[in-house]
């Protein structure tokens, strides 16, 4: 991990204990990611206690405190995706991957989350591979979109 | 770029921009939303560029990504001025011909035009949609006349005069005064009247201030929020502005969730945009007031739509709601006077200026002015944003708009309010849609996304959905929320599940009168889905408990697929498809589940031939025992 990189963050950041949240957020858009040599880092810099950078890495959803796959598939669980069948296309995805929501699987290739809604709710149920959408998806498509990813 | 010093300034800026518009040269206009993004949006422009450069065409025609007009359903949208002819569910493949017959020919391509489901007659123009006709578009209307990301476009419409007004012509208290007149309330979920906030703030004797716009719009299945700022960020900045000079604040702050990228960067862009104009920043427009602005992003977490909490996030910490026995008007961010209010509610604020509140008030019911957007999705033939005047009913939203239930089926419920709403039966649809009357009616305004359910949406289900959302939204702070949430879930668990028993509803009801003991909004609302579901629906909470029944066929642990003897033709489809291998098949020979080894995925019975129509499901009663071996031939 590059250190250098990371006070590149802090320092856009003005090291401004209120901009906490977003330096972890670009941290962790870089690097899929919060390392603890980087979270050590910014408590450094910004003379924060490590214990409240743990307390927002762990409350928010965006943050994750182990390494991600080469895959992100986020499933839409919003309301509209959920009257619309939303749970059985989260179950053909965690078939194909053999992943729970939350988890990565061991050769890091996928990382499956659950998002409350992407606001694309005229295409649901929808799915999203490393930021693409993929609307109106059937369960029985899941296989053949994530088999394309390598 | 020039700075403009001055009000005659902008308004010279304006005059340049608009005698650069030829009204009758060809624009080409794409949805760039989110929703045509996903449906495709970025390739069917990226043609028309290509398309238009191969016949030479490119100085004489322009094209433009737009802001989201609300047809989500049919996207990528694609309209042609002059003329304003729409085109829907437009494909890259689709644009050689567009750009032949329609720019080159003046022809319309007819495949590409709106059908009417009702009269099979063909719709030219945009505004002679039934989806679109219905609506009152004051706020929407706008995001499809400019390019989100050009701050001329936005001038060019007349954006930033309210602004150059308030400044020039109004004192603070006299923008105070318009608002308060126009009574406009927070659209973002309690309905609270915006003046009050701003009067409150305006008074509190701290100097330093914050205006904050609340774009974390966290309620699952609404979405007008990012269309908006996604479509037409200036008006939300120009509205807050306003707000500033009103309260008296010199900062303040933009809260948008990190799910709406697009949203992020179109927001940075427009106050980068603005600055260099001198529209934000230091002595804006020569008046001498000062207004700087910073977005911040969520990073997921429900709770921080709530004030307090997005107070505290701003802070740069947990976003945990705390007491408001003194409100955050007083007392917010950094314990200085904050008002913060929905983004809806800012882009009212330029035409409530600009217009006067008389004009904004000659909408909507005696407590509920103006117009709201909604987002009517769901099992709904028109998907969608859909701009109205408070006071239509449900149906005519439901039924003219929305074109009403796909498919054939029968309407069940819609849901207001998100996570904090209910659900509203049939027998209430002709319910006027204003801030008291859905509250009235055991549901609520929300930030106004309306969900559709039909016969196939379990009641219970739906309950047991909202809540799961909220036992990992609530942020754990005050017990009632943090262990009612849990204790609820467990009890819709065991009821969807076939576990139900005697006395659960009781016991939801009596957990949902605890909470109301929590700290904020969300733990005070969170039974309503519960409550609103058994007030309306209590026969299908008994079914699941007395009956083992799921009346809507959706629970997946009281249901079984089952194929009909008489009707299976032995087509081996659900054979081929079974992920299970759970069904017994073969040339000629009716088919069979194995009842053991189906996982109830529901591939079967999405996959039997509509002519067939052999898979069924049962609930409640049991299976019908497979057909013997030797009796399967066909």
């Amino acid at each position: 991990m590059d250190i250098k990189r990371i006070d590149e963050i802090i320092e856009k950041h003005d090291s401004e204990e209120s901009s906490l949240i977003q330096i972890l957020l670009d941290i962790q858009s870089e690097h899929h990611w919060l390392p603890k040599e980087a979270l050590n880092r910014v408590a450094e810099k910004l003379q924060v206690p490590l214990s409240r950078i743990q307390h927002i890495a762990t409350f928010y959803k965006a943050f994750s405190l182990v390494p991600k796959g080469r895959h992100e598939v986020h499933v839409c669980m919003g309301t509209a995706c959920h009257v619309r069948g939303a749970q059985r296309v989260l179950d053909a995805v965690q078939d194909a991957t053999g992943i729970k929501p939350g988890e990565t699987d061991a050769d890091l290739k996928f990382s499956l989350e659950t998002v409350n809604c992407l606001g694309c709710c005229a295409l649901g149920p929808v799915m999203e591979v490393d930021g693409k959408h993929h609307g109106n998806i059937a369960p029985s498509q899941i296989a053949s979109v994530l088999n394309n990813c390598d | 770029m020039t700075r403009l010093s001055s009000p005659e300034k902008l308004e010279c800026a304006r005059k340049e921009i608009v005698a650069k518009i030829d009204p009758s040269k060809p624009c080409i206009s794409v949805c760039a939303g989110a929703g045509c993004l996903a449906s495709g949006a970025a390739e069917v422009i990226a043609a028309f560029k290509t398309e238009l450069e191969f016949h030479g065409l490119t100085t004489e025609v322009n094209t433009r990504g737009t802001g989201c007009p609300g047809f989500c359903e049919r996207g990528p949208i694609v309209m042609i001025y002059p003329g304003e002819i729409c085109y829907l569910q437009v494909k890259p493949a689709d644009v050689p011909e567009i750009v032949s017959h329609t720019i080159k020919e003046k022809k319309v391509v007819e495949r590409l035009l709106y059908v009417n489901p009702a009269t099979g007659e063909k719709v030219t123009r945009e505004s002679e949609i039934p989806f679109y006709k219905n609506q009152q578009r004051n706020i929407l209307s706008e995001n499809i006349r400019l390019d989100s990301k050009s701050i001329d476009d936005y001038l060019a419409i007349g954006g930033y005069s309210a602004l150059s007004k308030v400044l020039f012509q109004m004192k603070p208290e006299d923008v105070m005064g318009e608002i308060k007149k126009s009574n406009l309330r927070g659209r973002g979920g309690g309905g609270f009247p915006a003046w009050r906030k701003w009067e409150e703030s305006r008074n509190a004797p701290d100097p330093i201030k914050y205006v904050i716009v609340n774009a974390d719009e966290g309620d699952p299945g609404a979405f007008m929020d990012r269309a908006l700022i996604e479509g037409n960020p200036h008006s939300i900045l120009e509205g807050l502005i306003i707000g500033a000079y009103a309260v008296g604040a010199h900062e303040g702050f933009i809260y948008v969730r990190q799910e709406y990228p697009l949203a992020v960067v179109n927001i940075n862009l427009a106050i980068r945009q603005a600055a260099e104009r001198g529209l934000v920043g230091k002595d804006i427009l020569g008046s001498g007031f000062d207004f700087t602005v910073k977005v911040h992003m969520g990073a997921g977490a429900f709770v921080c739509g709530e004030s307090s909490a997005l107070m505290t996030a701003l802070e740069g910490r947990a976003g945990e709601p705390r007491p408001k026995y003194i409100h955050t008007a007083v007392k917010g961010v950094w314990d200085h006077p904050s008002v913060l209010n929905n983004v809806e509610t800012w882009a009212n604020v330029p035409q409530i200026i600009n217009k006067g509140a008389d004009w904004f008030t000659q909408y909507g019911t005696e407590g509920s002015k103006g117009t709201k957007i909604f987002s009517l999705v769901g099992k709904i033939s028109n998907t969608g944003l859909v701009e109205v005047p408070m006071g239509v009913t449900l149906r005519e939203i439901i039924e003219k708009i929305g074109g009403g239930i796909p498919g054939g089926k029968k309407f069940k419920a819609v849901q207001t309010g998100g996570p904090s709403g209910g659900c509203i039966p049939e027998a209430q649809l002709d319910l006027v849609v204003d801030f008291d009357q859905l509250t009235k009616a055991g549901s609520m305004m929300g930030s106004g996304g309306m969900i559709v359910m039909d016969e196939d949406t379990c009641m219970v289900d739906i309950a047991r959905y909202f809540i799961d959302f909220l036992k990992d939204e609530s942020c754990g702070k005050c017990t009632p929320c943090r262990e009612g949430i849990r204790q609820m879930l467990r009890v819709l668990t065991n009821i969807t599940t076939g576990k139900g028993k005697e006395g659960d509803i009781e016991l939801l009801e009596e957990l949902a009168e605890s909470m109301g003991a929590a700290l904020c909004a969300l733990g005070k609302s969170a039974p309503n889905p519960v409550l609103s579901t058994i007030r309306y629906f209590r026969d299908e909470y008994e079914a699941h408990i007395r009956q083992q029944r799921c009346p809507a066929l959706a629970c997946k642990e009281m249901i079984a697929f089952h194929i009909d003897p008489a009707k299976c033709k032995a087509c081996g489809t659900c054979f081929k498809q079974c992920p299970a291998e759970a069904i017994e098949g073969g040339k000629k020979r009716i088919h069979v589940i194995d009842q053991e080894k189906c996982t109830k995925c529901g591939t079967c019975f999405d996959v039997c031939p509509k002519q067939f129509g052999a898979v069924g499901k049962i609930s409640g009663e049991p299976v019908p025992p497979p057909v013997p071996e030797e009796k399967r031939a066909l």
